[in-house]
């Protein structure tokens, strides 16, 4: 388990090693501030996505999980993309009425960022890869969490980066989005250092 | 037109304002089925073209594996054999069961059946298959010296899939003739890359076990340095190791180990 | 077809393009351009999904509750991706084995569902068929100078054809290892960007802290 969660963090980081998820990476990063309660939204998205996509997955749509019903040989498996979309969509839009209710100091600061993680590809990725590798439900709860700790930890450092190169002489063309093209580029090559490291 | 019509009807829901509790479950419910119905039946018409072409592409990469071995083509000519032998043998005695059909024993389905096969605990699933079937078909041709060839069926869990391949073994049973991976879903540009014919074609003449009888094959890091090692691949080590897992667990006890040592042992 | 309506189509090619300037689409740029062949194909798979996606959501937009909007667009999209999935694993098996988990990815390819909300939902549908096919060719663009690069680079080959014979097979050309890693797709990108931006000032983003000359910050 310790090593999924560190493997997901590190080696595996659904940013910066598999690039998901980037559209909303390079355009929130320009200040740490934002960053950070989006990376902590996104936390909060992924564990809770990763081990209800697991129960649908297995519960409705594999060969066999209508098994009850009399239909065993039922493989509904081609559903599984609208399927979790249909279950991050819903799980987002009720974080946002809790913090709404419960929060609205919070809510209000995260703003139009909330909706953003819908479309997220970090955040179906992060499903898909829970099916591909076929993890079992503590290991998918395990996932989702290191690998939203992941991705926020990848944005937050790219923000503080960014912070730091407003104040650089760059070249016209460069500026803004071209520079946080190399810059993620090099932090990629960065995170790619830990893939030999293996735990005792 | 009656007040009832269908048409009618269609032009008021379209008619009522779109916020409207009635419009916005009705959209919803339209877009919905449109929507399932779209899918379902495309899946549902293409599923036996899919299947068609998964079954192609297996049948495809035996014939060429066995078309490209050196040797092989005189071996079949010598003996008149068309093709390789089909047998299903069972995994855990290592003989050979007559009783199953082998052109129609349905190994894929054998794998996901919790009737057909046997779990496993962690510490033995070392290619992560979760359960061994009971039962799998070999393929194998004889010469006039005897084996020529053994091709088994193997598959492991990769990086992010499932990836199934022929290990085909010269007569001697240690020795790799080659290696052909037919089903695979890694990281497009990186994890494919263990398609590719050249990487491929490094198996051929490797030994699968070392002097002292262990399954010790393996894909290094870089260049390999002895018979029993394969060359890596830059940013497929995961891949890799998947595959690794998967030929050293096929060829170990619990797959199909105990038929090739029944095999060397000329029971047959 | 009017002057204005063709804008549609070449707007997004460098002046618009979805990948360099309105920042969509990038996850899946990266990992499939490796070689030139997964490129093209993953750049016609977007092309339809996002050129009938956009149809079909400017048909229906008169009547779209604002609750729902978004949930009724993914669902579209997905439907649609979920056809285009099927059909590849039909009709070209091979390719979409190489395409693996990234066909699906379109669903949230943010050119898709940004072209959506900021386009075809408020033009008519003739308009919105040419934005999304000018969206689509825009991304295709890139990923394919991409690819190039990176297939010459990498492999030595356009389209699994050798163009620069490597050392491996007897030839002189060693092939850049790094090109076939993720990162370079960002350097190239990036670089990309630099060019596009010299040749056409205006999408330049305005620099917040300009630096001014010692000289100058003394006086005052």
């Amino acid at each position: 388990m310790i090593e999924i969660l560190l493997k997901s963090v590190f080696q595996e980081n659904l940013a910066l090693t598999f690039f998901l998820g980037i559209c909303t990476f390079l355009a929130v990063s320009k200040r740490v501030e934002t960053a950070l309660v989006l990376g902590l939204a996104m936390i909060v998205v992924q564990s809770l996505t990763v081990p209800i996509n697991y129960l649908i997955f297995q519960g409705l749509l594999v060969e066999g999980a209508w098994a009850w019903a009399g239909m065993p040989e039922v493989d509904l498996t081609y559903l599984k993309l609208i399927s979790f979309i249909g279950v991050i969509a819903a799980t987002v839009q009720i974080l946002e009425l809790t913090l709404d209710r419960y929060a609205p100091v919070l809510h209000q600061s995260l703003g139009i960022f909330l909706p953003l993680i819908t479309v997220n590809c970090a955040i179906l990725g992060g499903s898909l890869f829970m099916v591909e590798r076929r993890y079992d439900l503590p290991e998918s709860v395990v996932y989702g969490i290191g690998s939203g700790i992941g991705w926020a930890l990848a944005i937050v450092a790219f923000a503080a980066i960014r912070e730091r190169l407003r104040y650089a002489d760059v070249p016209e063309g460069l500026r803004g989005l071209g520079l946080a093209f190399i810059v993620t580029g090099l932090m990629s090559m960065g995170f790619s250092a830990f893939v030999g490291v293996t735990l005792p | 037109m009656s007040r009832n019509s269908p048409l009618a009807l269609w032009r008021r829901f379209l008619a009522l304002p779109n916020d409207s509790r009635t419009k916005t479950l009705g959209v919803a419910f339209l877009v919905s089925l449109v929507a399932a119905i779209a899918v379902s039946t495309t899946s549902v018409a293409l599923k036996p073209r899919q299947e068609a072409q998964v079954q192609a592409a297996r049948e495809a990469n035996l014939a060429e594996m066995v078309a490209t071995l050196p040797g092989l083509a005189e071996v079949m000519r010598e003996t008149g054999a068309e093709s390789l032998e089909t047998v299903v043998v069972a995994l855990e005695t290592g003989q050979i069961d007559p009783t199953i059909d082998a052109a129609t024993y349905d190994f894929l389905n054998a794998q996901s059946d919790p009737t057909l096969s046997q779990p496993l605990a962690a510490f033995e699933d070392t290619a992560k298959i979760g359960q061994r079937p009971n039962f799998a078909p070999v393929y194998i041709l004889r010469g006039t010296q005897g084996l020529a060839l053994v091709v088994l069926p193997v598959y492991g869990t990769g990086y992010q899939s499932t990836i199934r391949a022929y290990l085909a073994l010269h007569g001697d049973l240690t020795t790799i003739a080659a290696l052909s991976i037919y089903e695979q879903g890694e990281t497009p540009g990186l994890g494919t890359r263990i398609t590719d014919p050249s990487w491929q074609a490094l198996w051929s003449g490797k030994q699968a076990t070392d002097d002292a009888g262990e399954v010790t094959i393996t894909v290094v890091r870089g260049t390999a340095n002895t018979a029993t090692e394969v060359d890596g691949i830059t940013g497929a080590t995961r891949s890799t190791t998947g595959v690794t897992n998967l030929v050293q667990f096929w060829l170990g006890d619990l797959g199909y180990g105990t038929f090739l040592a029944a095999l060397k042992a000329e029971e047959f | 077809m009017r002057k204005s309506q063709l804008h549609h189509l070449t707007a997004p090619l460098i002046d618009n393009n979805p990948v360099t300037l309105q920042m969509l689409g990038i996850c899946s740029a990266l990992a499939v351009t490796t070689a030139l062949d997964t490129a093209l194909i993953m750049s016609l798979a977007l092309l339809t999904v996002l050129a009938t996606a956009s149809t079909l959501i400017s048909l229906i937009r008169a009547h779209l509750p604002s609750s729902i909007r978004l949930v009724v667009q993914i669902t579209i999209i997905a439907s649609l991706v979920i056809v285009t999935d099927q059909m590849l694993r039909a009709y070209a098996f091979e390719i979409s084995q190489r395409l693996s988990v990234f066909v699906g990815l379109i669903v949230t390819n943010c050119i898709v569902l940004g072209r959506a909300e900021s386009f075809a939902m408020h033009n008519p549908v003739w308009p919105s068929f040419l934005d999304g096919v000018g969206n689509g060719l825009g991304y295709g663009l890139i990923l394919m100078i991409v690819a190039t690069i990176r297939e010459l680079l990498g492999s030595g080959a356009l389209f699994g054809v050798t163009v620069l014979p490597l050392t491996a097979n007897g030839g002189w050309f060693e092939p850049l290892g790094f090109m076939l890693l993720a990162p370079s797709a960002f350097f190239i990108i990036g670089l990309l960007i630099w060019g596009i931006l010299t040749r056409r000032p205006a999408q330049v983003e305005a620099n917040e802290f300009p630096i001014v000359s010692r000289a100058l910050a003394e006086k005052s």
